[in-house]
């Protein structure tokens, strides 16, 4: 979990600073409102890029965020943190723009095939219709690409529940909120994408440590 | 020694596990789930080594420039909410049942030209009931949900009430146009209930999204007093019964209009 170490002195400050800035922004002061677009799109731009997984959806995605969170501040609660607030909207906007790519990749594809219990299809299938050979094995920009892949394979609940969690360090209550699911339904959605993550990439891992191990790796 | 299974391990993992010391003690004196607990590890310290792009130290500068020009004078004007896209989508629902009441109207007439100014005003309470029925259905599931809301951990701090929150928020739009609806249309008793229903749903709408145990067990006492779910349940009833009998509404004599006050 990486989500940007602050000390509670610091995350407080910038808590109360915050709070004077949408004050300002609901009073008409526009230019309060750049103090908090400047002050967080590089943590939006983080979330965005790991749950899109592509720089030009992430762009849109923070900027999205930031336009609805300017359009929804009358409903911004004072008692809230104004980061977690707009991350959540751009959880939220995230989703919305996966579901619609996967829906344009269907439709360019040709339709895959599902599970018996509904679920997307089985990273692991896919891993070993790509067994790479050992050569590959023993190159880091392999391993990237199979990461890439096991991600992308996730549902979008499991890369957003992922991503919040493990990358991000957020509340198990903040993303069931994302979610609209409940906490123990969104720890079960953080272990599935752990699971399958791991069936994807162990074999690779493993690999990637016997060759280093050997002293094989390039 | 039974063994960690490998959900309880991620679990730990993410911080996310119940029984977070008895673990720590297993892991301690057990080899073998120590073991699985490095390999899970090892595959989330690959996925940590996915580079995120820098976007630049100008970046939320940038951010400003594209989004400024898209940005009205104020945020979330009254004006901007009320002729936002869900409400203007009940006002479309609301015009549509009008139309609709009003056209059948005139066809019921062309077949009967002998007919009554009557029948043609029942026609239109017709449609309204169909659509406030349905309208009072999703109102009373919506509040059903919330009065059976629960925290899932004794030890939770707060409760996630968004889905309800935004549910309220969409019927009390239609709430009001079917309230106002009702008045135009001389129907009194039903205008209460919705009026009251109004007031619930207004409640719910403006509570935070995440509540504290304390403040759900208000909102839900708030219900319980208003009796609205009653009063909802016994309303929708006489509109179903109603619509399933096919018949006109009953005259909207004082008296149907007390008792309906009455619920």
């Amino acid at each position: 979990m990486n989500r940007m170490p602050q000390n509670v002195d610091s995350t407080q400050a910038i808590a109360e600073s915050d709070a004077i800035a949408v004050e300002r922004t609901l009073a008409g002061d526009r230019d309060a409102y750049r103090v908090l677009v400047e002050r967080h799109s590089h943590n939006v731009f983080r979330l965005a890029y790991r749950m899109t997984g592509n720089r030009h959806d992430a762009e849109e995605v923070v900027q999205e965020a930031f336009l609805r969170g300017y359009q929804k501040l009358g409903q911004f609660a004072a008692r809230s943190n104004f980061g977690t607030w707009v991350y959540r909207i751009a959880a939220n906007y995230a989703i919305d723009r996966m579901r619609r790519r996967q829906k344009e990749d269907a439709r360019r594809e040709a339709p895959r095939t599902e599970g018996q219990d509904g679920m997307e299809d089985d990273p692991l299938n896919r891993v070993r219709d790509e067994a790479p050979t050992p050569e590959r094995l023993t190159q880091s920009i392999e391993l990237r690409k199979q990461m890439e892949h096991a991600l992308a394979a996730l549902s979008e609940a499991e890369r957003t529940a992922f991503v919040m969690r493990h990358w991000e360090g957020c509340g198990i209550e903040e993303i069931a909120a994302v979610l609209k699911s409940s906490s123990n339904a969104t720890k079960n959605t953080v272990v599935r994408a752990v699971q399958k993550l791991r069936i994807a990439l162990q074999p690779f891992v493993e690999t990637r440590a016997q060759a280093r191990a050997m002293g094989t790796e390039s | 020694m039974k063994h960690m299974t490998e959900e309880e391990l991620i679990a730990y993992r993410e911080g996310m596990a119940e029984q977070r010391s008895m673990i720590s003690e297993h892991l301690a004196a057990c080899k073998e789930c120590r073991q699985e607990l490095e390999r899970i590890e090892a595959v989330l310290a690959a996925l940590d080594t996915l580079p995120v792009p820098n976007p630049g130290a100008d970046y939320g500068r940038q951010v400003w420039k594209e989004i400024a020009p898209r940005l009205a004078e104020k945020p979330g004007r009254w004006w901007q909410v009320w002729l936002g896209p869900r409400r203007l989508a009940a006002a479309g629902a609301v015009l549509a049942l009008v139309v609709g009441a009003f056209l059948a109207g005139r066809v019921t007439n062309r077949g009967n030209p002998g007919g009554s100014i009557a029948s043609k005003e029942q026609v239109r309470e017709r449609v309204l009931v169909v659509a406030v029925g349905e309208h009072l259905g999703h109102s009373e599931r919506m509040l059903v949900e919330l009065s059976n809301a629960a925290p899932n951990d004794p030890k939770q701090r707060e409760v996630n009430i968004s889905a309800e929150q935004r549910r309220a928020e969409d019927l009390l739009q239609e709430n009001r146009l079917y309230r106002q609806t009702a008045l135009q249309e001389g129907d009194a008793g039903l205008a209460s209930v919705l009026d009251e229903l109004e007031r619930v749903l207004l409640d719910v709408a403006h509570s935070p999204d995440q509540v504290t145990p304390a403040q759900l067990e208000a909102i839900q006492k708030k219900i319980e007093a208003r009796g609205i779910l009653f009063k909802v349940r016994v309303v929708n009833k006489e509109l179903q019964q109603r619509q399933e009998a096919g018949e006109p509404a009953p005259p909207q004599n004082d008296s149907t209009k007390r008792k309906r006050n009455n619920v």
